[in-house]
């Protein structure tokens, strides 16, 4: 059985700092099993917000090496343990206490997008090739490593104006939907603030259910945005036919 | 415990506590790109040695010489496929991390805090992108002439090295077009519903079939890069009489 240090973060939003705490490492383990431990051991009054470990609750999102990730899906044996082992929260959002940050906003940005709104009068009928492209957004989990890492919020504290990517995938998700019958795109431009994401593909790089964020969901978003609001030529074609963007 | 306690008040100073080697897609990007980039624009500012007999430069296609364009007709030439790849998603993603550090890597610092984004002028052009595509394509018709010519020799139809090093440029060039985000949408991702008519069924399967393409995108795009690159280099080295063509056929 070999040791690690873990620096975690203890502290609250006046300030804090990492804290050394010694693990014995066993086979198997997660960083979650670590933190667990050191509740256990060393410090009961260590917070951290978990759920499931099972990487479906996406609760226990933190900073692992500088990393965001889930701490029940970052295994110890796929870190150095040769040096020590920085557990922080993640960045984006307000600290609570220790791991555990505040990331109410994100629920605040949710309450802004048009939910689901069916057609009226439409046959209720769909095929799988449909809805195939919707399904691979209802994987989200809404742990918030995309928000977290997304650059726009984490460096340039962008939080008016800027929805992000996850909220991106919520709008793909209903916008892309066979049945439903409203246009997000100006929203999408003017409220969500699209046009700030440049396409980096961090968030697709953290999110822990491989979903392809930014190819299948914020730059066909992109492409429908372009459609409606900056394409002379359609602008030219819905002006002479008399058809109206969105 | 005071060897701890550094090691503990250097992570929190860090821009970023990544131990990883996140600084070496940036750095490697930036050098090809730079590389590549640089030579391009030596060769476009020569305005010689683009042909060998039936060969052309990629570079120089299609061959024109307008006499109110006062300087290297490969400046004009260029312009499209420059428009196509400067407004490309994927290159989008590697010059903003390479070159304007936004953000260098996942969850690093950035050295500036003014960010707009492509709201504003000049990035606001990126939504642009579909008219370069619209380019890009037209400019494959010329580029696909050029490998017709490539394998009609003096002789008839013949194969040299030249023949399959102008096929590949070309054909990498397309498979990058081809697989492009905007055209992904036209061709059926801007559909809500795939089964609902007979023309969006037949969509569907292509759109599959891009989508599939447009997931190798970055790899086409590298590729094509090269590809490209080293027909000139070949086409140019022909010209100046360095080497000689091999006829395979």
């Amino acid at each position: 059985m070999t040791e690690a240090v873990f620096h975690v973060f203890r502290g609250d939003a006046k300030g804090g700092s990492l804290q050394p705490y010694k693990v014995q490492v066993e086979e198997g383990m997660v960083v979650l099993d670590a933190i667990h431990r050191i509740q256990a051991q060393d410090a009961p009054d260590l917070a951290v917000r978990w759920n499931c470990k099972a990487a479906k609750c996406g609760s226990c999102s933190a900073e692992v090496n500088g990393k965001p990730s889930l701490m029940c899906k970052t295994r110890l044996d796929a870190l150095p343990l040769d040096q020590p082992v920085v557990v922080k929260p993640i960045r984006s959002f307000p600290v609570i206490r220790d791991l555990v940050t505040d990331v109410q906003w994100n629920y605040e940005v949710n309450k802004k997008i048009p939910p689901f709104t069916p057609k009226k009068d439409a046959p209720w009928r769909w095929m799988q090739e449909d809805i195939d492209r919707v399904q691979e957004f209802r994987k989200c989990i809404e742990c918030f490593l995309c928000q977290n890492v997304c650059h726009v919020i984490r460096e340039h504290g962008v939080k008016s104006g800027f929805a992000g990517p996850r909220f991106f995938v919520r709008v793909a998700s209903v916008e892309m939907h066979p049945m439903d019958d409203l246009n997000r795109t100006a929203l999408l431009k003017d409220e969500m603030g699209i046009g700030y994401c440049n396409i980096t593909k961090c968030c697709t790089e953290v999110c822990p259910e491989d979903i392809h964020i930014t190819d299948n969901a914020i730059i066909p978003l992109k492409e429908r945005v372009v459609d409606d609001h900056y394409d002379p030529v359609r602008k030219i074609f819905r002006l002479l036919s008399g058809k109206k963007s969105s | 415990m005071a060897r701890v306690a550094e090691a503990v008040a250097s992570s929190e100073s860090r821009a970023t506590d990544r131990r990883d080697a996140w600084w070496l897609a940036p750095v490697s990007v930036a050098v090809g790109l730079g590389v590549l980039g640089l030579y391009l624009f030596w060769a476009a500012a020569q305005n010689g040695n683009f042909r060998f007999e039936n060969y052309l430069s990629p570079v120089y296609s299609p061959e024109v010489h307008p006499s109110w364009w006062p300087i290297s007709p490969a400046f004009l030439i260029l312009l499209p496929p420059l428009f196509f790849r400067t407004t490309c998603y994927y290159y989008r993603k590697a010059y903003y991390r390479a070159f304007f550090w936004d953000p260098p890597a996942c969850a690093v610092g950035e050295p500036h805090r003014n960010y707009t984004g492509e709201v504003k002028f000049p990035f606001i052009l990126q939504n642009m992108h579909r008219f370069s595509f619209y380019l890009a394509a037209f400019w494959l018709i010329f580029l696909w002439y050029d490998v017709f010519e490539a394998f009609r020799f003096a002789s008839g139809f013949g194969v040299g090295l030249g023949s399959l090093v102008i096929l590949a440029s070309t054909g990498t060039l397309t498979l990058y077009t081809l697989s492009c985000h905007s055209w992904r949408h036209m061709v059926g991702g801007k559909l809500d519903c795939f089964s609902c008519t007979a023309s969006a069924r037949s969509r569907h399967g292509v759109w599959q079939r891009v989508t599939h393409l447009n997931e190798h995108h970055q790899l086409f795009a590298w590729i094509s890069l090269f590809a490209v690159t080293a027909a000139d280099v070949y086409v140019r080295l022909l010209a100046m009489g360095v080497i000689h063509d091999v006829r395979l056929l």
